[in-house]
């Protein structure tokens, strides 16, 4: 039996071995992801793998087992390749089997061929996923996911040391990436927590820096002239990093979308040979008419060189639900870990719950309602759609912002610290007509162009307004406003294919921040009343941060989380009871409660019994979501006396 | 060759098979050696140049392979008759004398009556539809026998597995059988080249998503949209060679891409004396074509598939991107080169598809339904599911009802639009003079803002195969007819349609109706009526169909519907377009307590209803579709006696409630709209006569639309001139009265040859019993000019 080493270092050979056992049958794919399966389920044995976001590329051993947590952004045409082949010895005539599965080239002995006409040679389908990190994954997420992971203490003592063998367009990155330390302080910290852990013990014991460094910058030597200019990796938002990689699957691939969040264990490859390869193809390519079937673009993209885009070949899969390493990673299961994990948590939700609400509402200045319907929002999911409808949307609008002081930045940095993923939007004239928002597809290259709209489910989107000027759109920043204004009312975004536009469902929060009412639409504009104005907004702001321990802070974040996945339901009685309280309301002024506002109180009372931990409507929260509701109108109302034509 | 061959040889024969000079593709097949050479009497063939088919793979060297005793190698030669049944081509079953036999059996004897292509004008349907082609083909002289995979299947299914098994190497049997019957009876024919066969429509796959390895190198047919095509390359198949020494010349093939250059000049022995001659070694166009997978096939949330297609010869530039096609070809896979310096070998294979027959599919919306893909579409069990549920009494409620089941109530007009997906019977009368009949049902909602008519049309948009959603406020002119562009590339200009021909028979969904600017609005008028759409733009100047449904949702005019105004002055629409729109429907927030309970009910059921009830409705969404697409395929209802008489009686009986009160209440526009609808309702009940139920339902439907915007605000009484001249005829004949009555105060004023404004209107009201506003005053003094019996300039009144 292979030791835990074995299957982290080396799973090729543990599928060799496999394979070599059960041969003629077919079985073997089977048993390879069983064996796999099993061994993950072991004590944390998840969290052993090393992860392809923690990690740069160059510091993991090609061909070892390590995960990937990512975004797919473009499905690639799937690939036959040769599933098992055989290789024949030209002097013995020896004749050997091998199986070409997990991987990318097909190997074969110094002294062997390949027999392409061999009737034991099986073609196999694979489909190749383009994967991104999560877009807008927030810093924590990045830093707990790492801490948790152990394993990581040799490779990360790598990390800290600077580093020789990136390619020029990666020391572009890493740049950026010192410019985001001062965004983000965590960051740093990150790196001293690496520093301080890297003590412990070297378990796979087989990562040699320094000869996978050499290795590394040896394909890079090879593989630069290739490619200048640098390669686009299509992140959908500005300033990301990070690897993006070729996924490969080989089992149910039909049941992966677009925009889907997965966690993938697989075969890293990073094999120099691949980009020798294509690149031997592009020079005899005048030559062979077969070759310049792909255009030069196309080529760069699906074959990309594998130091700056390595492959994975997948042997486990899953759909993540979140991203929120504090949380087990799936909550459907009936397990008791996870159950007494929720219910240990529900109980003592409600202080939780306050502290939060006086968080927020410091950081609304002072707004206890703005922090309410705040709480409101960050737990809203669409939760279904009923035709055409997305169920359970809460954009806000948060009007009434002051304009001067920055304010929006620093709301967006405490809700960065809560979320896992987000973005902030900055609308201007120039970002409207400049910027790519719809994703598009390049026929030339034969890719998903991404867009700033492309990003998973629940990702927070903060749009912020405030800083709108007055200005003529052009075309695209029509386009991109409808886009965002789609986007907020049907949850879907139209990605561009040039001959056709095709609808893709998404499921994130907008918040807009703005200070009259905002010019896309919203669920429910709430008007932001300060309190309190403080001289220096940084300041207060930061403040509020460090003020807060680190251990309610993940609270926090739980509790976002966690209340979001809940589901609720209404009994019949208080169906009822709302029934009455509607007619009741429209007989007194038919004018002033619609449909529309009816849909308003019921997804208030929705998030309020839901941020409760309330999975059941109630007489009270109800009366609670009216009461809400009034106060909102009431101020708006007010608002717009006080303005006259405002609103 | 043998590296191409792993996929389709059986194992049993891999090391026996010994292989054969025996090129199938190559100048040599398809007269096969011995013809050649012995003269035979078809002189025609011999005559004729033979054309290299590269959609086959020219590399490929097809084996005949004896199965009782391998090897016999010279055998082959005289296969034909002699032998026959014993040779079969290596790693196949197919034998190519038998093979040949059937086909020419198939080319001389297949009718099918009932069939009928939209090509196939001029072909009589009970005579042999091959023979009738070749003769076509001795006609025009285009040398191409396009056979459909569908007729050889029905004749013979064994013939028909082989093709799709061994396209590579049954066609040119089938080219060798084409061609002597051909040249059997038109012996003096005159073609550029032999005939070649094109079969097309294989069953094989349908979806590009469906192609898997066991496909490969098997003919298959597959719809896509072209997206990418490349510049023609000029292909080499055959090289040319000339010793400089002794000027000895020597022909080579290219094998799998490569020319083997002879080293040696067999005639002087010279080394390295051969040189390529280019102008006459033998070159074929080709060209590389990507296609996607078109948007119908896609699941939701992925990303469309493509793949590569090789066109050879005259397919080349036969499609542009843009193009919805239907290729049929064989699969290919190719092992990617083994690179001389690594032992390893890239173990991905490219794959792409060798063109043998392209077929548009939207040139061929021209003509009538989209049969092909209509029919694949429906199992036999979805149809009787389909069948079954139409023999339902309550059908149209049930249909209705499915119909956007989030928005609450407002059934009447969930059964209009649901009319209107299902349409009328589209007639033609060009022959009369009259053109083509609208059968598309227009409809027009407008009401309160938030009460769901975004949703309503968003449902719609997402429910048929050719929507187009659009918004008035955001679309030009432009956006919604064609546009000319100039591909910046090619500096070729192209059309680029809008939304309007885009759902060409489909649905155009305009949000905002009322936004729209003028000129957009006046496209809308030829396509409403006349269903197509004119375009002078740029030097090109063309006509495109524009068959689509309008269902548009406008927005009155202030914030709130104002009952006090008739539709037309709340919208501000020109009448002359609303008379275009068959329905028009109000959609208005009720006042009413026992409505309100039922929509808080809906509401809050909305907001806990699990995954997996909603998912059941969803379901029903993909039954409806199937549904209405059916109905739409292949119900056709036409007019019954009692339905005419009952249609009659309708119409007759509209006129009459208008001539009592001195106004016209129906114009034939009215009668059409009713035909219409009660066609669609026939439709909705799979049945292929309009009887007199369908017209009842019309009519309610009809007048209970009238009744919400037809309604003359002053006197409660249904007017339809609202519609058709933006003003009832109350009000018309109030404004006449007011005119006479202006005429009279300035007459009984004696001559003064002006009037102050002011003065007038004092005067005018002091008079008059009723309260008069400026508008109308306006309006009287504007009729009374008309009538040339004053002019007004400024703030004075002119008397003529």
């Amino acid at each position: 039996m292979p030791c835990v080493g074995d299957w982290l270092n080396s799973p090729l050979s543990i599928v060799q071995g496999i394979f070599a056992q059960n041969v003629p049958n077919s079985d073997w794919e089977k048993k390879v992801t069983e064996y796999f399966k099993e061994k993950l389920k072991e004590n944390n044995a998840t969290n052993w793998v090393p992860s392809l976001n923690d990690v740069p590329v160059h510091y993991l051993k090609p061909n070892s087992l390590v995960k990937f947590r990512c975004m797919v952004q473009d499905m690639f045409d799937p690939e036959f390749y040769m599933g098992v082949y055989e290789t024949v010895d030209p002097n013995t005539n020896a004749r050997v089997l091998h199986f070409g599965k997990y991987r990318d080239v097909a190997e074969c002995g110094p002294q062997q061929e390949i027999d392409l006409n061999s009737s034991q040679t099986v073609t196999s389908e694979r489909q190749t996923f383009y994967c991104v990190p999560v877009p807008g994954e927030s810093a924590w997420v990045k830093e707990i996911s790492f801490l948790t992971e152990p394993a990581y203490v040799s490779t990360s003592q790598a990390r800290v040391s600077p580093s020789t063998s990136y390619t020029p367009s990666r020391h572009k990155r890493s740049y950026e990436e010192d410019e985001d330390m001062d965004l983000h302080p965590s960051k740093q910290k990150e790196q001293h927590m690496g520093k301080s852990c890297c003590s412990g013990s070297d378990i796979h014991g087989c990562v040699e820096p320094k000869r996978l460094e050499t290795e590394a910058s040896a394909g890079h030597h090879v593989i630069s002239p290739n490619c200048s200019p640098p390669l686009d990796l299509n992140f959908p938002l500005p300033g990301e990093k990070g690897p993006a990689c070729l996924v490969k699957v080989y089992e149910n691939w039909e049941s992966f979308k677009v925009n889907d969040v997965l966690e993938v264990f697989g075969v890293l490859s990073v094999d120099p040979v691949l980009s020798i390869v294509n690149s031997e193809e592009r020079d005899s390519s005048t030559l062979d008419p077969m070759e310049c079937m792909d255009t030069a673009e196309e080529q760069r993209v699906h074959s990309p060189p594998a130091s700056l885009v390595p492959r994975i070949h997948v042997i486990l899969a899953q759909k993540l639900q979140h991203i929120n390493p504090l949380l087990p990673a799936c909550l459907n299961e009936e397990e008791s870990k996870t159950c007494e994990f929720v219910s240990n948590f529900m109980s003592e939700l409600s202080p939780v719950r306050a502290e939060l609400l006086g968080f927020l509402t410091h950081a609304l200045l002072g707004d206890s309602l703005a922090a309410e319907y705040l709480i409101l929002h960050l737990i809203s999911t669409v939760y279904a759609r009923r035709d055409v409808l997305p169920l359970g949307k809460f954009t806000v609008n948060l009007s009434g912002c002051p304009r001067s002081s920055a304010f929006t930045e620093h709301l967006y940095r405490l809700i960065q610290h809560l979320v896992p993923a987000s973005y902030h939007l900055r609308m201007s004239i120039e970002s409207m007509n400049q910027s790519r928002f719809i994703p598009h597809k390049d026929y030339t290259a034969n890719r998903l162009v991404s867009g700033l709209l492309q990003l998973a489910s629940n990702t927070s989107l903060v749009i912020d307004e405030t800083q709108l000027e007055q200005g003529q759109l052009d075309t695209a920043g029509v386009h991109n406003v409808t886009a965002l204004g789609n986007l907020i009312t049907w949850q879907k975004v139209d990605y561009d294919f040039n001959y056709h536009r095709m609808e893709f469902p998404c499921n994130i929060n907008v918040l807009i921040t703005s200070e009259g009412r905002s010019l896309l639409p919203s669920d429910c504009q709430v008007h932001l009343q300060p309190q309190i104005i403080p001289p220096n907004m940084e300041e207060y702001m930061s403040s509020l941060l460090t003020a807060v321990l680190p251990s309610v802070l993940n609270k926090f974040r739980i509790y976002l989380s966690l209340l979001r996945l809940l589901d609720y339901s209404i009994s019949d009685e208080v169906t009822k009871a709302v029934e009455e309280d509607f007619v009741e309301m429209r007989k007194n002024n038919p004018e002033s409660v619609t449909a529309d506002d009816l849909h308003k109180m019921l997804l208030v009372a929705r998030f309020l019994s839901l941020s409760a931990g309330q999975t059941t409507l109630s007489r009270e929260r109800w009366l609670r979501a009216k009461q809400l509701e009034a106060l909102r109108k009431a101020r708006l109302q007010q608002q717009q006396s006080v303005n006259g034509n405002e609103l | 060759g043998a590296a191409d061959a792993l996929f389709s040889s059986p194992p049993q024969f891999r090391h026996s098979a010994i292989p054969l000079d025996f090129d199938i593709s190559s100048p040599l097949t398809y007269g096969t050696p011995s013809s050649r050479v012995e003269g035979t009497p078809r002189s025609g063939v011999r005559g004729t140049p033979v054309r290299q088919r590269p959609d086959l793979g020219s590399v490929r060297k097809a084996r005949q392979v004896d199965l009782h005793s391998d090897g016999l190698a010279e055998d082959v030669v005289a296969t034909e008759q002699s032998l026959g049944q014993r040779l079969v081509i290596w790693g196949t079953d197919v034998n190519v004398a038998s093979c040949k036999e059937k086909f020419q059996r198939f080319l001389q004897r297949f009718i099918d009556p009932l069939d009928k292509e939209d090509e196939d004008i001029g072909l009589d349907l009970n005579e042999p539809r091959y023979m009738q082609r070749l003769q076509e083909i001795n006609m025009v002289g285009e040398p191409f026998l396009n056979v459909n995979c569908d007729h050889l299947r029905s004749f013979d299914e064994n013939l028909y597995r082989q093709l799709i098994c061994y396209p590579q190497e049954v066609i040119p049997t089938f080219d060798m059988a084409a061609n002597e019957i051909f040249f059997d009876r038109y012996p003096d024919s005159i073609l550029e080249h032999q005939i070649q066969v094109r079969p097309y429509n294989a069953l094989k796959t349908r979806n590009m998503r469906n192609l898997n390895p066991e496909d490969i190198d098997q003919l298959i047919t597959i719809s896509g949209m072209v997206i990418r095509s490349s510049q023609l390359i000029p292909e080499m198949q055959e090289a040319f060679f000339r010793c400089q020494v002794c000027a000895f010349t020597t022909r080579v093939e290219i094998d799998r891409g490569r020319i083997a250059e002879p080293s040696v000049c067999k005639n002087c022995n010279t080394t390295h004396s051969m040189a390529l001659i280019h102008n006459r070694s033998m070159f074929s166009d080709k060209q590389m074509i990507k296609l996607q997978e078109s948007p119908e096939d896609m699941p939701a949330g992925q990303t469309p598939h493509t793949v590569a297609l090789f066109a050879h010869n005259d397919l080349v530039d036969k499609v542009q991107p843009g193009d919805r096609v239907n290729v049929t070809g064989i699969y290919r896979a190719v092992p990617i080169r083994v690179n001389p310096r690594v032992s390893s070998v890239n173990s991905v294979y490219k794959t792409h598809i060798d063109v043998i027959h392209y077929r548009k599919t939207d040139s061929k919306r021209l003509h009538c339904v989209d049969e092909e893909t209509e029919q694949k579409r429906f199992t036999e069990e979805r149809v009787e599911m389909l069948k079954e549920l139409s023999k339902k009494a309550d059908i149209y409620d049930r249909l209705a009802l499915a119909l956007a089941p989030s928005i609450y109530e407002h059934e009447d007009i969930k059964k209009g639009i649901l009319l209107q997906l299902f349409g009328g019977s589209r007639k033609d009368f060009t022959h009369t003079g009259r053109g083509n009949f609208r059968a598309e049902i227009n409809i027009l909602l407008c009401g309160d803002p938030g009460t769901s008519k975004s949703q309503l049309l968003q449902y719609v948009y997402n429910l048929v195969p050719r929507g187009q959603y659009t918004s008035g406020k955001g679309s030009s002119a432009v956006g919604l007819t064609a546009y000319v562009m100039k591909d910046p590339e090619t500096r070729q200009l192209v059309l680029q349609t809008g939304a309007l021909v885009l759902s060409d028979n489909g649905i155009c969904c305009i949000d905002e109706f009322d936004k729209m600017n003028e000129s957009t609005r006046s496209v809308l008028h030829e396509v409403m009526e006349q269903q197509t759409l004119s375009i002078a733009k740029a030097g090109i100047i063309c006509q495109l169909n524009a068959r689509a449904s309008i269902l548009a949702a406008a927005n009155p005019i202030e914030s709130q519907w104002n009952p006090k105004k008739t539709t037309i002055e709340n919208i501000q629409l020109p009448h002359t377009l609303l008379s275009r729109f068959d329905l028009i429907f109000l959609m208005l927030d009720p006042r009413d307590e026992a409505y309100d309970r039922r929509l808080a009910r809906h509401l809050v059921s909305l907001y806990y209803q699990s995954e997996e009830r909603l998912e059941e409705e969803y379901l029903d969404m993909a039954v409806l579709r199937d549904y209405i697409a059916y109905a739409r395929g292949y119900v056709n209802p036409r007019l019954g006696e009692e339905a005419s008489q009952a249609l009659i009686e309708a119409y007759v009986d509209m006129r009459k409630i208008g001539s009592g009160k001195g106004m016209v209440s129906a114009y034939p526009r009215q009668l059409e709209s009713l035909i219409r609808l009660a066609e669609a309702h026939a439709k909705v009940r799979f049945s292929e006569k309009v009887e007199t139920i369908d017209v009842e339902e019309a009519k309610r439907l009809h007048r209970e639309a009238l009744k919400q915007s037809a309604t003359d605000p002053r006197t409660g009484i249904v007017d339809i001139s609202i519609l058709t001249t933006g003003m009832s005829a109350t009000a018309r004949k109030r404004k006449e009265e007011l005119a006479q009555a202006l005429r009279k105060l300035i007459q009984s004023k004696g001559k003064t040859p002006s009037l102050k404004y002011q003065q007038l209107l004092d005067d005018l009201r002091a008079q008059s019993e009723t309260a008069i506003t400026k508008e109308m005053f306006e309006e009287a003094l504007r009729a009374l000019a008309d009538e040339d019996f004053l002019t007004v300039t400024g703030k004075t009144v002119r008397l003529l």
